[in-house]
């Protein structure tokens, strides 16, 4: 308790000392993300992006000092997002929000900012709906039906696949990604031959496995929350007898990500997944993104980063644009129709529907030079949010 | 009157004395209204404060009374949110009998699931009411055509209460709002614990075998409590819905039921006071420490809580009646 005083006299004692410091007041943006709890590293990877872009750029935009407020929601805890959301606006008076690693939270926070008319980026949560929750919001990540119907007309037409088995996790957004896949799969002439839906907390995967083999398919779909389950789900793969070489084995990009690779070994050679970033893109801007996040940080960006990295260009640019003004319309208004080149490749934001428009690029697992890594072979350009183009 | 010769005269005043309200409880009472005053910026977190301390004050009334540990009472509490929910989310958005509905689906589930309550104590009760919060949790998430799932209740649009008052950024409504909820929770249990009933309940927590023989049936009581204590959660559950328009699978986690359990224990069990104390410290902390270091606030949230639990066994309620009757000197 008396460190609790402790902390909130000194407190108050920063807030008099600060308030008379600068005449032109500073830019503050509220960041609500989930920085302690099991999502704490997808946070640590985002901010470590948005870090380095303010360490690159400089801390002053359009004349004006640029301050981060960071607020920390412990994990999917929507009623959290929606209070801190509210309390970065009527205590804070921060002038836009920011971060947004999970989707419930993103879909309760974009109501404040309706109401509060306050410009709001989110820079990963993926649910195809969230930006309609609020007229003031843009994204710099992704949607999961964007990669998602991209891979699944791209393996019936270009992949030469005409009939897959998909096996995905049993909640929102393994079934989004499975609708998704299976859509585009069907619409450009596939056959879904059979489907399954795995248990969340189920990392062992061997049963789903041996039934998907004594189907044969041409093709697998999988579609597992990163972390342990991918690595998982490459032995139990192995083990059956499921050679990616052979059966052909999709996926989102998170399947294949970096740790997931590292856990998997040659199990995973072969695999083919779609996404929209990988360190590895083939870019001199990458190459330099990459190089400075790894001085900085020690390891290498992931899409977290580059949806914060993103982010944060779309704020500073609409910032630039507004000269330093910070009205939810009139920031959202400099950022629609925004195109610039990302270290993950052109993007733009979709003047329609404030989202991202972007390459998905389709990936095979390959050893180069003795590492294992994802080798962008083909891609899909300047796709938009299919799910939202359908809804006009 | 001619109760003061009655041999039950004795527990009668020893209840009537308990009722009567003290200064020191009308000061509480008057202190939840300084928010207003004093902290007007932070209405929103003193509403969800408010919240948690109807649920903790639900959670109270079995385990602080009755002696019922439960590590799932989350589930009535995601019961009565997803109730409030669904039903604004279907066209009915008016607050009150939102919180009835949700209270008295919570009530139904409650009532139902307390004939497996009754018959068992300790250990087996927590894995008891663990394994039902699980299940609930994952019918929720399996359910996607009704509670969203994962992404969450879309379309939660509550009205103003008695058309008046809207719910606006500030939390000027939402704190209104919950902080009468709670006071009418607070009403309902305290006549409870300080009614015979009550009485009952507390034997019932020093010994469940016992009570039958000098005629109080367990069983029974326990149910009716047990219904009862859903029911206030279903409604503190049903408020959170409503201040916040939003219904997660979070309500309905495993991590709720363990931190209402903490602030129980922080503020003191088996007071009334106990939860609103434990869960106003846990949340303020919470909101403290987090500001200040978001990735590393749990570090001093588990010291605040290793420190009172050594220091002040009984919970922090528990500590300040003990220092208090020191200074008084023994009665």
């Amino acid at each position: 308790m008396r460190k609790l005083f402790v902390s909130l006299g000194s407190l108050a004692a920063a807030a008099l000392v600060a308030a008379p410091a600068s005449a032109q007041q500073p830019i503050k943006i509220g960041l609500i993300m989930p920085y302690s709890g099991q999502f704490a590293d997808a946070a640590t990877q985002m901010d470590n992006a948005i870090k380095l872009y303010v360490k690159q750029k400089g801390d002053t935009v359009a004349g004006r000092k640029v301050e981060f407020i960071r607020k920390d929601t412990g994990g999917i805890a929507p009623d959290v997002a929606k209070r801190l959301a509210q309390e970065l606006i009527v205590r804070d008076n921060v002038d836009l929000l920011a971060g947004f690693v999970l989707t419930p939270n993103a879909l309760a926070a974009g109501d404040v900012s309706e109401q509060a008319k306050k410009f709001m980026v989110v820079m990963n949560a993926a649910t195809s709906i969230i930006t309609t929750k609020s007229q003031y919001m843009v994204r710099t990540s992704l949607t999961t039906p964007q990669v998602n119907e991209s891979l699944g007309t791209w393996a019936a037409t270009k992949g030469g696949v005409k009939k897959v088995y998909t096996m995905v996790s049993d909640f929102g957004p393994g079934l989004d990604a499975e609708g998704a896949f299976q859509r585009g799969f069907k619409e450009a002439g596939g056959e879904v031959i059979g489907q399954v839906k795995m248990p969340v907390a189920n990392p062992d995967f061997s049963a789903f496995v041996q039934r998907a083999k004594d189907l044969n398919p041409e093709s697998i779909y999988i579609w597992v929350p990163g972390g342990a389950q991918p690595p998982a789900l490459g032995k139990a793969l192995a083990e059956r007898g499921i050679d990616p070489k052979k059966t052909r084995v999709m996926g989102q990009g998170e399947v294949t990500d970096d740790a997931a690779l590292k856990s998997m070994g040659d199990v995973a050679l072969g695999i083919i997944t779609a996404f929209h970033y990988d360190p590895n893109h083939n870019s001199a801007m990458n190459k330099d993104f990459v190089k400075s996040y790894n001085e900085a940080y020690g390891r290498n960006p992931d899409f977290f980063s580059i949806g914060g990295w993103d982010g944060m260009h779309v704020i500073y640019e609409a910032l630039k644009k507004t000269s330093g003004k910070t009205d939810g319309q009139t920031l959202v208004d400099a950022a629609k129709g925004m195109k610039w080149e990302s270290p993950r490749g052109p993007i733009s934001i979709d003047p329609q529907t404030r989202d991202i428009v972007q390459n998905v690029y389709i990936r095979r697992v390959e050893k180069v030079d003795g590492k294992i890594v994802n080798v962008e072979f083909d891609k899909v350009e300047n796709v938009k949010d299919p799910v939202k183009a359908r809804m006009k | 009157m001619s109760l003061t010769t009655d041999p039950v005269s004795g527990p009668y005043q020893y209840l009537k004395a308990q009722s009567r309200w003290r200064v020191l409880e009308v000061a509480f009472w008057l202190c939840t209204l300084l928010p207003y005053f004093l902290f007007p910026n932070y209405l929103v977190l003193a509403s969800q404060i408010a919240i948690t301390a109807l649920f903790a004050l639900s959670l109270d009334l079995i385990l602080g009374y009755a002696g019922i540990v439960s590590l799932g009472h989350a589930a009535f509490f995601g019961l009565g949110a997803y109730a409030a929910g669904i039903l604004s989310k279907h066209g009915w958005g008016e607050p009150i009998t939102g919180l009835i509905v949700g209270g008295v689906i919570a009530a139904l589930v409650g009532y139902a699931s307390s004939f497996i309550i009754s018959r068992f104590r300790h250990l087996t009760l927590i894995m008891i009411t663990l394994g039902l919060g699980l299940l609930l949790h994952e019918a929720a998430n399996s359910a996607h055509f009704l509670t969203g799932g994962a992404d969450g209740l879309q379309g939660v649009k509550i009205w103003k209460i008695f058309g008046l008052y809207g719910f606006d950024l500030w939390g000027y409504t939402a704190y209104t709002y919950s902080l009468i909820v709670l006071f009418l929770g607070f009403l309902l249990a305290r006549r409870i614990t300080n009614s015979p009933f009550g009485l009952a309940l507390r034997g019932i927590r020093e010994n469940a075998v016992r009570m039958p023989a000098i005629g109080a049936p367990s069983h029974a009581h326990i149910r009716k409590i047990y219904t009862i204590s859903a029911a206030m959660a279903g409604v503190a559950g049903a408020l959170l819905a409503q201040t916040t328009e939003t219904v997660a699978l979070e309500v309905l986690s495993f991590q709720r039921s363990a931190d209402t359990l903490v602030m129980l224990v922080l503020g003191g069990a088996g007071m009334l006071y106990g939860g609103i104390v434990g869960s106003a410290i846990f949340m303020i902390a919470r909101d403290q420490f987090s500001g200040i270091n978001p990735q590393y606030w749990y570090f001093w949230i588990g010291l605040l809580l290793i420190v009172v639990v050594m220091v002040l066994p009984n919970g922090v309620l528990g500590g300040l009646k003990k220092l208090f009757t020191t200074w008084r000197g023994p009665s």
